[in-house]
């Protein structure tokens, strides 16, 4: 058991000072400037909470907001059950384990740019692989550019493409923990594949399924490198997720106020799922 | 069995089938990609390549890249192991909400993040140096770190240290000889995630610099906007981004099932 120890402190100091360092200036920035106007020259007035509602109450926030849960609800439903089953069918001792795992992780190795690029690449009709294949082959009218429902349709299965890894790792991970006697008395108990599953596999995999769907959850609601680079938020607003609505606000049309305000409102939601998930993992690992 | 292997095998392919295609587009000419579809490079030529490996800008967007990410890592793993052996080891006051303050860096969105970094490296004068994006990296590989090495320590026992100090050694001796070499797969996996998450992020890498350290990552979006439609160039430095990371894969294949579980299995 761990011991009480204040003096654990001065370990954490360096860790402390360096992410306050990061973390707090910048967000102090931010609420600074989210309670204040400006009409440039640096001069500042006092706004008070005009912007939160200002934000809370615009169609456009409430639309990026709407596409931003849609992304993430698609994808989680995507890549998780699809983790599970890949990370179930994979070998669990030889030489194409190590081969498997290092193919697999690949994507996720890959900038954030690059796959956006990669994707641009891939799916461009004429040129592109699944742009050819899907037009010239199939006869299927496919062109992100043009078509929101073809923008999203490649999006998702972008994501996918990039994180269903991290899923499998993980359940991979608490599948090869499992230790072979438990099979084996499922086997003298004659257990349906289904009952394994459930009572063996599925328990042992709960701890590490919570963390990828945490990691998951915070990485696709934080999304913004990829779909920025392959459709750059369209065709016309279709696929403008929250950040890209953001960079948008901040960097693009310079509204500092309005832009301030909607980070916090939009960390306060990424923060308040993830301390749900946050709270049951920590629930099932003082069991 | 074999019917079991076709699903990993499908999945492999359907993950190959886009790298495939930016590794074959990089071996195009800018002709042969405008003039209609071909499965294979035709008229199969290194010019992508020798254009990147030529033109300083290039080479050194790669430079400044891998420069950034190693400095960030080797400062990640250091401040984060002494932080995660007091929290595998110790209770003390706000422990928890400490560990969870530190979490929610790695939920802040970049793009928040993206315009205050901006201004608080200008004003120390850190902007466009390796230390910025180093630094400001951090923010998410920090806590990570600290979340592996935590795990992975936990399943190091106490016995371990109790029985170094009745044997007289000093705590920083017994850390470096004894502790460290105990939790060398975590060290490694914690490194390997800093690298991994450093070398993908570019809002804040792009948003940092401007001349001096310019990450790869922008040098790709200035061609893709500037010089026209050369996919064939973007595609050949996109496929050497790829290298780097697959390398350092290779060398933790063995620990990466457990460290994506975090060491928590």
């Amino acid at each position: 058991m761990r011991t009480e120890n204040q003096k654990a402190w001065f370990f954490v100091l360096p860790v402390l000072a360096l992410v306050a360092f990061n973390a707090l200036v910048p967000m102090m920035t931010v609420v600074n400037y989210s309670v204040q106007e400006t009409f440039g020259n640096n001069q500042f007035f006092w706004e008070g909470l005009g912007w939160f509602e200002q934000i809370l109450r615009s169609d456009r926030f409430q639309a990026a907001l709407g596409r931003q849960f849609l992304f993430t609800a698609l994808i989680l439903m995507i890549e998780v059950p699809l983790g599970i089953i890949v990370a179930l069918s994979m070998p669990r001792k030889g030489f194409w384990v190590p081969v498997c795992l290092v193919l697999m992780a690949l994507p996720m190795l890959i900038p954030w740019n690059v796959v956006g690029s990669m994707w641009n690449i891939f799916t461009l009709p004429k040129i592109g692989l699944l742009g050819y294949f899907l037009n010239d082959v199939l006869g299927i009218n496919y062109d992100m550019t043009q078509q929101p429902l073809s923008a999203w349709i490649t999006i998702v299965v972008m994501d996918v493409w990039h994180w269903t890894s991290l899923v499998v790792l993980l359940c991979y991970a608490g599948l090869v923990s499992i230790p072979d006697a438990y099979y084996q008395a499922a086997k003298i108990d004659g257990a349906s594949p289904w009952s394994v599953f459930r009572y063996i596999q599925l328990p042992k995999m709960k701890t590490v399924l919570t963390i990828a769907v945490l990691l998951r959850f915070m990485d696709s609601f934080n999304i913004y490198t990829e779909p920025f680079v392959l459709t750059g938020g369209g065709p016309g607003n279709s696929t403008t997720l929250l950040s890209i609505d953001l960079v948008k606000i901040a960097l693009g049309q310079f509204d500092l106020g309005p832009a301030a305000a909607m980070s916090l409102i939009y960390f306060a939601i990424t923060l308040l799922v993830s301390w749900v998930f946050y709270t049951l993992m920590t629930k099932d690992d003082a069991q | 069995m074999k019917k079991r292997s076709l699903i990993p095998i499908l999945y492999i392919a359907f993950l190959m089938l886009p790298i495939y295609w930016l590794v074959a587009m990089s071996f195009k000419t800018t002709n042969e990609i405008l003039s209609g579809f071909s499965l294979f490079p035709q008229t199969f030529t290194l010019e992508n390549y020798i254009a990147i490996f030529t033109d300083p800008t290039w080479y050194w967007g790669y430079i400044n890249s891998i420069t950034y990410v190693t400095l960030n890592t080797i400062l990640s793993v250091c401040v984060a192991l002494p932080a995660a052996y007091a929290f595998s080891r110790y209770r003390f006051l706000g422990d928890k909400q400490l560990f969870f303050w530190l979490l929610t860096n790695r939920m802040a969105p970049a793009a928040v993040f993206a315009l205050p970094f901006f201004q608080l490296y200008s004003s120390i004068g850190l902007f466009d140096t390796y230390l910025a994006v180093a630094l400001a990296h951090t923010l998410f590989n920090v806590p990570l770190a600290v979340w592996i090495l935590e795990g992975f320590m936990r399943g190091i026992p106490k016995e371990l240290d109790e029985t170094a100090y009745v044997d007289g050694y000093s705590f920083p001796r017994f850390f470096v000889t004894i502790f460290l070499p105990n939790i060398k797969a975590g060290v490694g996996v914690a490194a390997f995630f800093c690298f991994m998450f450093s070398w993908v992020e570019m809002l804040l890498a792009k948003t940092l610099t401007a001349v001096e350290a310019k990450p790869i990552a922008a040098v790709m979006t200035r061609t893709a906007s500037s010089a026209g439609y050369e996919l064939g160039l973007l595609a050949a430095a996109g496929t050497l981004t790829i290298i780097p990371g697959a390398i350092v894969i290779w060398f933790v294949r063995n620990y990466i099932a457990r460290g994506f579980a975090m060491g928590r299995v």
